[in-house]
C-alpha cells in the first residue's frame, strides 16, 4: 500500500504530487547553494535567528491582511511580512553585538527567542479572533506542503531562480570575499556591499522555505547540505554544484517520504533525510570522512612499523651483528624497546610482503627485495638526519628522533630534494651520524 | 479581568521556570556558549518523545533522566562533528539539533494518538493547562508541573551553592580551572545536563523555543548591568522573575485594551523580557547606548570648549591684551582652526561656553571672561608643553608638532602638565619661541 504510493509519488504520477516536488526541490537547490556561502562566512545560526523573527511579521501581515479585508492566505503578502521581520531581526543581531560587549551568539539567542515570543503572541491573539483561518499559519512554524497549490510553487521556484542566477553571476565576488574579505577590501571590491547581498540571499531563501520546512527546521535546508557536501571535496565550485544536488536529493527523497506516508510531516522528513545523508558522508565521505580517516591512520601506523624493523635489521646486518635464532629477538626489543607482540606482527607483515624469510636455523633474513626497501629505508632516514644536522641546527642526539617521525612520509619528490640539499652521498647509504642502538627506546 | 487561583498557578509556575532557566543559562551567557541552549532545548524533542512512548505517561523522573542523556549526546555530538568535519561549532549545533527535533517530530506525530502531547505544546507551552494536572501534597493540590520545577530549581541551586568556587573557575578561565586540578570538561558537561533537565521542566510553562529566551536573556540582561558574578546571578533571576510575573498579566490586560480577548503568557513573558533587555541596553548606568552617547557629547563638548578657548587666548596674546576676542567668522577662519566648516557645531559650543560664563557676547564679538581667559591660556600651555616635550625628546620637526599637541592637550590634567613644566625648567618659550603661559 505504501510502497504503490511511494512509487506513484517518486516518478510524479500526480499533478499536485509535481507542484509539491517542483517546489521544494528548488528550495533545496537555492538553499544548498547559498548554504556553502553562509557556511564559510561562519554564520550558520544567523539563519536560524532570521528565520524565527520571520514569525511576527507572517503573523503581522495575516492580521494587516485581515484588517483590510484582504485574503489572509496570500502567499506572496505573508512572505513579504516574514522578509521585513526577518531583516529587522537580523539588524538586532548585528545592532546588539555591535553595541554591546555580549557575544554574537547571546544576540542571535535574544533575538531568535525574543522575536518568536512575540510572534506567539500575536499569533494566540489570532488565534481567538473570531471568523479568522488560523490554521494556515501553524504550518509555518512545523512546515506543511499539502497546502502548497500551483502559484506558491511557482513563487518559489522563481524566487529559488533569482538566487541561482545571481550567485552564478557573482560566483567569483563571493568566492574571493568569502575567503579573505580582508584582501577582497584591500584589492578594491566593495565587499560590504556584497556581505548585504549574500545576506540579502540568505534571508530570502530563508523565508521562501518556511511554508515547506517551517520556521524551526528552515535552516537545516542551508546548513545540512553544504556540511555534507564538504565530506566530498575541498574545491569551492565542485562544492557548490555538490551542495545543489545533496538539497535537491534530501529534499526530494523527504518530499516523497512525506506524500506517501501518513502522519510524515513534510519539513521534519526532509530535514531527516538530509540528516542521513549528513551521515552516511561522514562517516564514508572521501576528504574527511571517519571510515577513510581512520583506514589511513591504520595504513600509515601499519607502513611506520614495517619500515621501522626494515630499518632495525640492516642495521645489525650493516654492524656485522649476527644473532641467532635465540638472541635476534631479545635484542631487537631490547634495543629498539618493541613489546613482543609488536614484533610479532611487524614480522607477520613484512613476510607477507615477502620481504624477509625465515632461516633454516630460525633467524629472520632479509630477502633480495627486502634488502633494497631496506637500504633506501635508512637512506632515506639518515638524508634527514644529515639534512637536520646541516641546515636546521639540531643537535646530533636529537636528529634520530626527528627523522623517525618524518621518514615514514617522504615521498619522492621530497626524497630528491633531499639529495640535493645533502648532495654528496650520490645513491649510496650514507654511514649513521650517531651510534646505533644505543637509544633504548622505541624507534 | 479576573484574577483567579489559576492565574496565582499560572504565575507560581512561571516564576518557578523563570528562576531556574535563568539560574543555570547565566553560565551559558557567560561561557560564551549561549546557543546550546537553543541547540539542547530543540534537541531533548526525541528524548522526551522516546519517553512518553515508552513509559506511556508523563512521569517527572523518566523524562529528567531522558534529557539528561539527550542533553550530554547533544554535547558530545556537536564536538565529534565540530572535531571530524572542521565546521564551525555553530554549524554542527545546526546540524544536530535540526536532525534531532526533526526526529522528536516525526515520533511525535506517529504516536499521537497513543501520547497526550500536542507538537504545538511543544513549541509554545500550555502554562494554561499547567493547574489542571494536580497532586495532593500535604492534603494541598499542587500542580504536577509547579512540583517538577521546584524540584529542578532545587537541583540547580545546589549545584551552584556547593560548586560556586568550581564553576566560577571553570567559566571564565578553563585553563586555570584545570592547572587548579577542577575537571574544567567535566563541568561543562555537568552544565549540559543541568541545561537539559531545566529544559524540560520548563518545557510544559513555557515551550522549547521561549525557554530560549527565559536561559538567555536575563543573563544577557544582568551581563549589560554588572561585571560581578554574585548581582550578576541575582539581577538575572529577578529579571525573570519581573518578566514572569509582568508577562502573565501582561497577556491578560493588554490585547483587550485593543479590542481582543488574550494571548499566550508564555509568548508574552518572552515580549516582556525582550522590553526589558532593550530597557537595559538603552539606559544601563555604564554600558547602556544612552550613557555611552551622553559620555560622547560630554567628551566632544569639552574638547570644542578648549579649542575654541585656545584660539582666543592666542587672539589675546597677539593683541598683547588680557582678554580674546573674536568673531564667529574670525573663530573658524584663523589657521589650523578646528572650527573650519562646522558653523553649527561651532554656534553650539559658543553657547555652551556662554552658558558656563567662559565667554560674552558683545558687539558681534565673542570675549574671554577672566575664567575664560584663564582656562585658555591652560589649554595653550599644555599645547606648547607637549610642543617642547616632541621637540626635546621625541626629535619631531618643529612644522609637525601642532597636530600631537593639539590632540594631547585635552587629555592633560594638572598634575601632568606639572610634570610637564618641571621637565623644561626654566624654558618660558615653546620650539617656535612663543611663551609658555604660566612660566613667567
Amino acid at each position: 500500500m505504501i510502497t504503490d504510493r511511494l512509487l506513484r509519488v517518486l516518478i510524479l504520477a500526480d499533478y499536485n504530487t509535481r507542484v509539491v516536488m517542483f517546489g521544494t526541490v528548488m528550495l533545496g537547490v537555492a538553499g544548498g547553494v547559498v548554504g556553502v556561502f553562509l557556511l564559510l562566512r561562519r554564520r550558520a545560526l544567523l539563519a536560524d535567528a532570521v528565520s524565527h523573527a520571520a514569525l511576527p511579521g507572517v503573523a503581522a501581515a495575516f492580521m494587516l491582511i485581515m484588517a483590510f479585508g484582504g485574503n489572509p492566505r496570500s502567499l506572496p503578502l505573508l512572505l513579504l511580512g516574514a522578509l521585513v521581520s526577518g531583516l529587522l531581526g537580523m539588524g538586532c543581531v548585528l545592532f546588539i553585538s555591535r553595541f554591546t560587549r555580549l557575544s554574537q551568539d547571546a544576540a542571535l539567542g535574544i533575538v531568535l527567542s525574543v522575536f518568536f515570543g512575540f510572534g506567539i503572541v500575536l499569533l494566540g491573539i489570532i488565534q481567538r479572533m473570531r471568523g479568522a483561518p488560523a490554521a494556515g499559519l501553524n504550518s509555518f512554524i512545523y512546515g506543511r506542503t499539502a497546502s502548497m497549490i500551483r502559484s506558491d510553487a511557482l513563487l518559489i521556484g522563481t524566487a529559488a531562480l533569482v538566487v541561482l542566477v545571481l550567485t552564478v553571476v557573482l560566483f567569483k565576488e563571493f568566492r574571493l570575499f568569502t575567503f579573505d574579505p580582508g584582501f577582497a577590501a584591500g584589492d578594491g571590491w566593495p565587499v560590504q556591499r556584497l556581505d548585504a547581498l549574500l545576506m540579502t540571499l540568505v534571508v530570502s531563501v530563508t523565508v521562501i522555505g518556511l511554508q515547506a520546512v517551517g520556521i524551526i527546521l528552515v535552516i537545516a535546508i542551508l546548513v545540512l547540505p553544504p556540511a555534507t557536501a564538504r565530506f566530498w571535496t575541498d574545491r569551492l565550485s565542485v562544492l557548490v554544484l555538490l551542495s545543489a544536488l545533496i538539497g535537491a536529493t534530501g529534499a526530494y527523497v523527504g518530499t516523497a517520504l512525506s506524500a506517501s506516508i501518513p502522519r510524515m510531516p513534510a519539513g521534519a522528513a526532509i530535514v531527516v533525510s538530509h540528516g542521513a545523508l549528513f551521515v552516511l558522508s561522514m562517516l564514508f565521505g572521501t576528504v574527511r570522512g571517519i571510515v577513510h580517516e581512520l583506514f589511513a591512520r591504520r595504513r600509515l601506523a601499519r607502513t611506520t612499523l614495517k619500515q621501522n624493523l626494515l630499518r632495525a635489521l640492516y642495521e645489525c646486518e650493516e654492524a656485522g651483528d649476527v644473532h641467532s635464532a635465540e638472541t635476534q629477538w631479545t635484542y631487537l626489543m631490547h634495543t629498539r624497546g618493541w613489546s613482543i607482540r609488536e614484533l610479532k606482527h611487524a614480522v607477520r607483515l613484512l613476510r607477507l610482503d615477502q620481504a624477509v624469510y625465515r632461516s633454516p636455523e630460525g633467524q629472520w633474513l632479509f630477502t633480495e627485495s627486502g634488502r633494497v626497501q631496506a637500504a633506501r629505508v635508512t637512506r632515506n632516514h639518515r638524508l634527514w638526519e644529515v639534512y637536520l644536522l646541516e641546515h636546521a641546527d639540531t643537535a646530533t642526539a636529537h636528529v634520530d628522533q626527528g627523522a623517525d617521525f618524518i621518514e615514514h612520509v617522504l615521498g619522492d619528490a621530497l626524497v630528491a630534494e633531499l639529495e640535493k640539499a645533502v648532495p654528496r652521498f650520490g645513491k649510496v647509504v650514507p654511514n649513521s651520524v650517531h651510534v646505533i642502538g644505543t637509544r633504548g627506546k622505541r624507534a | 479581568m479576573m484574577w483567579t487561583a489559576l492565574d496565582t498557578w499560572i504565575v507560581v509556575a512561571a516564576v518557578l521556570a523563570g528562576a531556574t532557566c535563568a539560574m543555570i543559562g547565566s553560565f551559558l551567557v557567560l561561557k560564551k556558549v549561549s546557543m546550546m541552549g537553543d541547540a539542547i532545548s530543540h534537541a531533548v524533542l526525541p528524548g522526551i518523545a522516546v519517553a512518553f512512548i515508552i513509559t506511556g505517561s508523563r512521569s517527572g523522573p523518566a523524562m529528567l533522566i531522558g534529557a539528561a542523556v539527550v542533553g550530554v549526546l547533544t554535547a558530545v555530538l556537536v564536538h565529534v562533528i565540530h572535531h571530524y568535519s572542521r565546521l564551525e561549532e555553530g554549524a554542527s549545533m545546526g546540524v544536530v539539533f535540526t536532525v534531532l527535533f526533526a526526529i522528536g517530530l516525526i515520533l511525535i506525530e506517529r504516536a499521537a494518538h497513543h501520547v497526550d502531547i500536542h507538537p504545538e505544546h511543544v513549541l509554545f507551552g500550555a502554562v494554561e493547562l499547567v493547574p489542571l494536572h494536580l497532586i495532593s501534597v500535604f492534603g494541598f493540590g499542587v500542580p504536577r508541573g509547579v512540583i517538577l520545577l521546584a524540584f529542578v530549581l532545587l537541583i540547580n541551586l545546589s549545584v551552584v551553592t556547593l560548586l560556586f568556587k568550581e564553576l566560577r573557575l571553570a567559566t571564565f578561565d578553563p585553563e586555570l580551572a584545570t592547572t587548579l586540578g577542577i575537571n574544567a570538561t567535566m563541568i561543562h558537561y555537568l552544565l549540559m545536563v543541568l541545561v537539559a533537565m531545566t529544559t524540560v521542566a520548563a518545557f510544559e510553562v513555557v515551550g522549547s523555543i521561549l525557554v530560549i529566551a527565559m536561559l538567555i536573556v536575563p543573563g544577557a540582561t544582568a551581563w549589560l548591568l554588572t561585571r560581578r558574578l554574585l548581582p550578576f546571578l541575582i539581577v538575572s533571576v529577578a529579571v525573570s522573575v519581573v518578566a514572569a510575573v509582568l508577562g502573565h498579566i501582561a497577556a491578560i490586560t493588554v490585547p483587550p485594551l485593543f479590542g481582543y480577548v488574550d494571548t499566550s503568557t508564555a509568548g508574552s513573558m518572552a515580549t516582556v523580557l525582550g522590553i526589558l533587555f532593550f530597557g537595559a541596553l538603552l539606559f544601563a548606568p555604564e554600558q547602556g547606548v544612552v550613557a555611552r552617547a551622553i559620555d560622547a557629547l560630554r567628551l566632544r563638548l569639552s574638547i570644542g570648549s578648549q579649542d575654541a578657548l585656545g584660539l582666543l587666548a592666542r587672539a589675546a596674546e597677539n593683541t598683547e591684551s588680557q582678554t580674546g576676542s573674536l568673531s564667529a567668522a574670525e573663530l573658524r577662519g584663523v589657521h589650523r582652526s578646528p572650527f573650519a566648516g562646522h558653523r553649527l557645531k561651532l554656534a553650539a559650543i559658543l553657547a555652551f561656553l556662554r552658558v558656563k560664563g567662559s565667554v560674552v557676547f558683545r558687539g558681534g564679538r565673542y570675549h574671554t571672561t577672566e575664567r575664560g581667559s584663564e582656562q585658555g591660556r591652560e589649554i595653550l600651555r599644555s599645547h606648547r608643553l607637549w610642543e617642547q616635550f616632541f621637540f626635546d625628546d621625541g626629535k619631531v620637526r618643529i612644522s609637525e608638532l601642532h597636530p600631537a599637541a593639539d590632540v594631547l592637550e585635552h587629555y592633560t590634567n594638572n598634575d601632568l602638565r606639572e610634570d610637564l613644566s618641571e621637565r623644561f625648567a626654566g624654558k618660558r618659550t615653546d620650539p617656535q619661541g612663543r611663551p609658555i603661559p604660566g612660566e613667567d
